[in-house]
C-alpha cells in the first residue's frame, strides 16, 4: 500500500518542528538562521513558509508519476513502490534535468561543494520501509501533518472539506496535479495563496517528452530506409549518366 | 600583407586576453563548484552553458550533416568543395560542447555514466547518446583528411567502405540531437513561455538547424575565404542560400502555424521582454529570408554574408530564448550570467576558431579527395557557371 502526507494548513501553527525534525533525520544544521530562511534548499528539505497570518509547508511532492524519475538520465531518481521516490547519488552526474523539469521546484543542489549533490526530501523511505511514521509527521505536535496510506489520507482529507465546507476551500491539492502525488495540501484560501503552483493539469508530466521519444524507432527504421532508397536513386542516376557519357564520347569517337 | 599585420596582432591579443579570463574562471569552477562560477540557483538550474555552449554548439555545427546529405545521400556533388570545411566545423562543434559539458556537469568525471546506467524515458539519455555517437562518427568522417595528409591508402580504403553507412548514421544521429534538444524543453509546460513552449518544439529545433547548417557553412567559407586568400565559392554560396531562404520560408511558416493554433498572438498585445525578445527572433530570420529570396542580394558576398550572420543570431537568440529568458518569468526568478560564465563560454568559442584555424592550415581541408579532383574539375566549372546563370 503506497503511503502519503496530509498536510493541513489550517491546523499549522507555524512552530516548524517538522523542520527540525527533517534536519535531524537528514544530519542537517539547524538553527534560528536557517529557521528563517522561507525556501527549500540543499540544507532544507522542508520549509514552513508564512503568508500572511496563515502557514504553508513545502516538501517533494513524492509524485505517482515522478517528472524528476522520467528525465533523469541516469536512473538516479526512484519510485517506490511505497510512495517516496529515492535517489541515488552515487550514479548522479549533476546534469540538473531533474530540477529543471520538477513542476513544484522541488529539487535543490549542493551548489557551493566540489562534489556536489543534488538534495530532495524522500518522504523518509528508510523510517517508511521499517514501519515508522516520517520524522515531519512524528513531530508534529497539532497533528497538521500526518502519515499514512494514501487512499485513507486522501479520503480523510475530502471527509474534512465536506464536514466544515466554511473552513475550507472545496479541493484536495495532491490528488489529481500531475497524475496525483503523494502530499495532500488542505487549505483556507485557494491554494495559488499559500504559494502553490496551480496551473499544473492532471496529465502527469513524463508524457509530454514521451510522445516524442517513443516515435524514435519509427523515426530510426523509416530514415534508413529513406536515406538509402535515396542515395540508390541518386547514385543510380549518377552511374547511368557517367555511363552514357562513356557510351555517347565512344559513338562520337567512331563516327569520326 | 603588411597591413595586415597589426590587425592580426589585435586579434591575438584578445585572444590571450580571452584565454588568460577562461583561464581564471575555470580555476575559480574547480576550486568553488558552480556556485562560485555561476549565477545559477535551485529556481534556475540552467544557464548560458546549456543555452549557448550546448544548444548553440551543437546547432551551429549542423551543417555537417546537412552538407553530408546533401552531396552524398542526395548526391548533389557540386557542393562537395564545401563539405570537408563543414564536417570539421561540425567535428570541432561537437568537441566544444563536450568541453562545455565537463563545465556545466555537477558531476564531470560521470559524465560516462549515461552509457552505462539506462533510463530509455529521458530526452537527456537520448541527447547523451547522440553527443557520443554522433561525436564518433565526426570523427570518422573527418578521418580520411588526416589519412589523406599522411598519405595512408590503406586505411583510407577501409574508411570509404563504410562512408555510406556512416553518412546515413550520421543524418539519422543529428535529425535526432538536433530534435531532442527541443524535445528537452517539452517538460516544463507551466516553465516556459508561451511564445516558445509548443508541443512541435522538436520539429523547430530540427528544421532551424539546418538553416543555421547552410548560414554557418556561408560563414565560414566568407572566412575562410579571407584568412586563407582563396576564391569564395560564390556561385555555390548562392545556391545555397535559395536552399537557405526556402528553409527559412518553411520554418517561419510552421512557426506561425503553431502560434495560431495554440492562440498564442494575442500574447504580443502585451508590452513584455518576453514579447520584445521574441520579435527580434523572428525578424532575424524574417529578414534574411526576404533578403535572399532576391538575386542582387545573393550576388554581393557583402550581402550574403551579413545575410548568413543575421541567420546564425536569430538562431542564437531562439535557443537562448528557450533555453534561459523565456523561462525565467516561470521559474518566479531572473537570471543573467556571471563574468565567469561569460569567460568561458568565449574562451571555449575563442580556441574553436584557432584550432579550425591550425586544422584548415596544415590539413587538405579546402580541396576535394585527389583522385575525384583530378577528372572533376573542367565539369565543375561548367556547373558553377550553369548555377551562376541560373540565379
Amino acid at each position: 500500500m503506497p503511503k502519503a502526507i496530509l498536510y493541513d494548513s489550517t491546523l499549522c501553527i507555524g512552530c516548524k518542528a517538522c523542520e527540525a525534525a527533517c534536519a535531524e533525520r537528514w544530519g542537517l544544521p539547524y538553527n534560528e538562521q536557517i529557521a528563517a530562511e522561507p525556501q527549500l534548499s540543499a540544507h532544507k528539505l522542508t520549509a514552513v513558509d508564512t503568508y500572511g497570518e496563515r502557514f504553508s509547508r513545502r516538501l517533494c511532492m513524492n509524485c505517482i508519476q515522478p517528472t524528476c524519475a522520467s528525465v533523469c538520465p541516469v536512473g538516479a531518481l526512484q519510485k517506490t513502490s511505497l510512495g517516496p521516490v529515492t535517489y541515488d547519488a552515487d550514479k548522479c552526474m549533476g546534469c540538473r534535468y531533474c530540477m529543471q523539469a520538477c513542476p513544484f521546484q522541488v529539487p535543490t543542489y549542493e551548489w557551493n561543494s566540489r562534489l556536489p549533490r543534488m538534495r530532495k526530501c524522500n518522504m523518509c523511505y528508510e523510517r517508511q520501509s521499517a514501519g515508522k511514521l516520517t520524522a515531519c509527521a512524528e513531530a508534529c505536535p497539532v497533528g497538521a501533518t500526518i502519515n499514512g496510506d494514501w487512499d485513507e489520507l486522501a479520503q480523510e482529507a475530502r471527509r474534512r472539506i465536506a464536514e466544515k465546507p466554511d473552513q475550507y476551500y472545496q479541493k484536495v491539492y495532491g490528488i489529481t496535479e500531475v497524475g496525483g502525488t503523494s502530499v495532500f495540501y488542505l487549505s483556507a484560501v485557494p491554494f495559488e495563496q499559500i504559494g502553490l503552483r496551480t496551473n499544473l493539469g492532471q496529465e502527469p508530466m513524463p508524457e509530454t517528452t514521451w510522445r516524442v521519444l517513443e516515435l524514435i524507432p519509427d523515426i530510426v527504421s523509416t530514415g534508413t530506409v529513406l536515406l538509402g532508397g535515396i542515395y540508390w536513386i541518386t547514385n543510380r542516376r549518377a552511374e547511368v549518366a557517367r555511363a552514357e557519357g562513356a557510351r555517347a564520347e565512344g559513338a562520337k569517337k567512331e563516327g569520326r | 600583407m603588411t597591413s595586415k599585420l597589426p590587425k592580426i596582432t589585435v586579434w591575438r591579443v584578445i585572444f590571450a586576453a580571452i584565454l588568460a579570463c577562461g583561464l581564471y574562471a575555470t580555476y575559480v569552477r574547480v576550486m568553488y563548484g558552480l556556485g562560485g562560477a555561476t549565477n545559477l540557483s535551485d529556481k534556475f538550474p540552467w544557464g548560458l552553458w546549456i543555452a549557448f555552449d550546448v544548444m548553440c554548439g551543437v546547432g551551429l555545427a549542423a551543417g555537417g550533416f546537412t552538407l553530408v546529405a546533401m552531396v552524398h545521400i542526395f548526391n548533389i556533388e557540386k557542393y562537395k568543395p564545401i563539405l570537408r570545411p563543414a564536417i570539421l566545423t561540425a567535428f570541432l562543434g561537437y568537441m566544444l560542447v563536450v568541453v562545455g559539458l565537463l563545465y556545466d556537469l555537477g558531476r564531470p568525471d560521470r559524465l560516462w555514466h549515461p552509457l552505462v546506467m539506462w533510463n530509455p524515458h529521458s530526452v537527456m539519455f537520448e541527447v547523451a547518446w547522440c553527443v557520443t555517437l554522433y561525436t564518433t562518427v565526426l570523427f570518422l568522417e573527418f578521418l580520411p583528411v588526416v589519412f589523406e595528409k599522411f598519405g595512408l591508402h590503406k586505411p583510407l580504403e577501409w574508411i570509404h567502405q563504410i562512408s555510406v553507412p556512416l553518412m546515413i548514421l550520421g543524418v539519422l544521429l543529428s535529425t535526432l540531437h538536433q530534435s531532442s534538444l527541443g524535445s528537452l524543453f517539452l517538460i516544463v509546460p507551466e516553465k516556459l513561455y508561451p511564445l516558445w513552449y509548443s508541443p512541435i518544439l522538436p520539429l523547430l529545433f530540427f528544421i532551424s538547424s539546418i538553416a543555421v547548417g547552410l548560414a554557418m557553412t556561408i560563414f565560414e567559407s566568407w572566412h575562410s575565404s579571407r584568412a586563407f586568400g582563396r576564391a569564395l565559392e560564390l556561385p555555390l554560396l548562392m545556391s545555397m542560400a535559395r536552399v537557405l531562404a526556402v528553409v527559412l520560408s518553411v520554418y517561419l511558416w510552421i512557426r506561425l502555424l503553431d502560434l495560431s493554433h495554440r492562440h498564442a498572438f494575442e500574447l504580443l498585445k502585451q508590452n513584455r521582454i518576453e514579447t520584445w525578445l521574441f520579435l527580434l527572433e523572428i525578424a532575424l530570420m524574417a529578414v534574411p529570408m526576404v533578403l535572399l529570396y532576391q538575386a542582387r542580394i545573393r550576388r554581393q558576398p557583402g550581402a550574403l554574408y551579413a545575410c548568413a550572420v543575421m541567420v546564425v543570431f536569430g538562431f542564437i537568440a531562439n535557443r537562448v530564448n528557450v533555453g534561459t529568458t523565456g523561462l525565467e518569468a516561470g521559474s518566479g526568478t531572473h537570471y543573467f550570467p556571471k563574468w565567469t560564465e561569460v569567460a568561458i563560454t568565449l574562451s571555449i568559442v575563442a580556441v574553436g576558431f584557432a584550432t579550425y584555424r591550425m586544422i584548415a592550415q596544415y590539413f587538405p581541408i579546402f580541396e576535394v579527395e585527389e583522385h575525384h579532383n583530378a577528372n572533376a574539375g573542367p565539369e565543375k566549372n561548367e556547373k558553377e557557371a550553369d548555377s551562376v546563370a541560373v540565379t
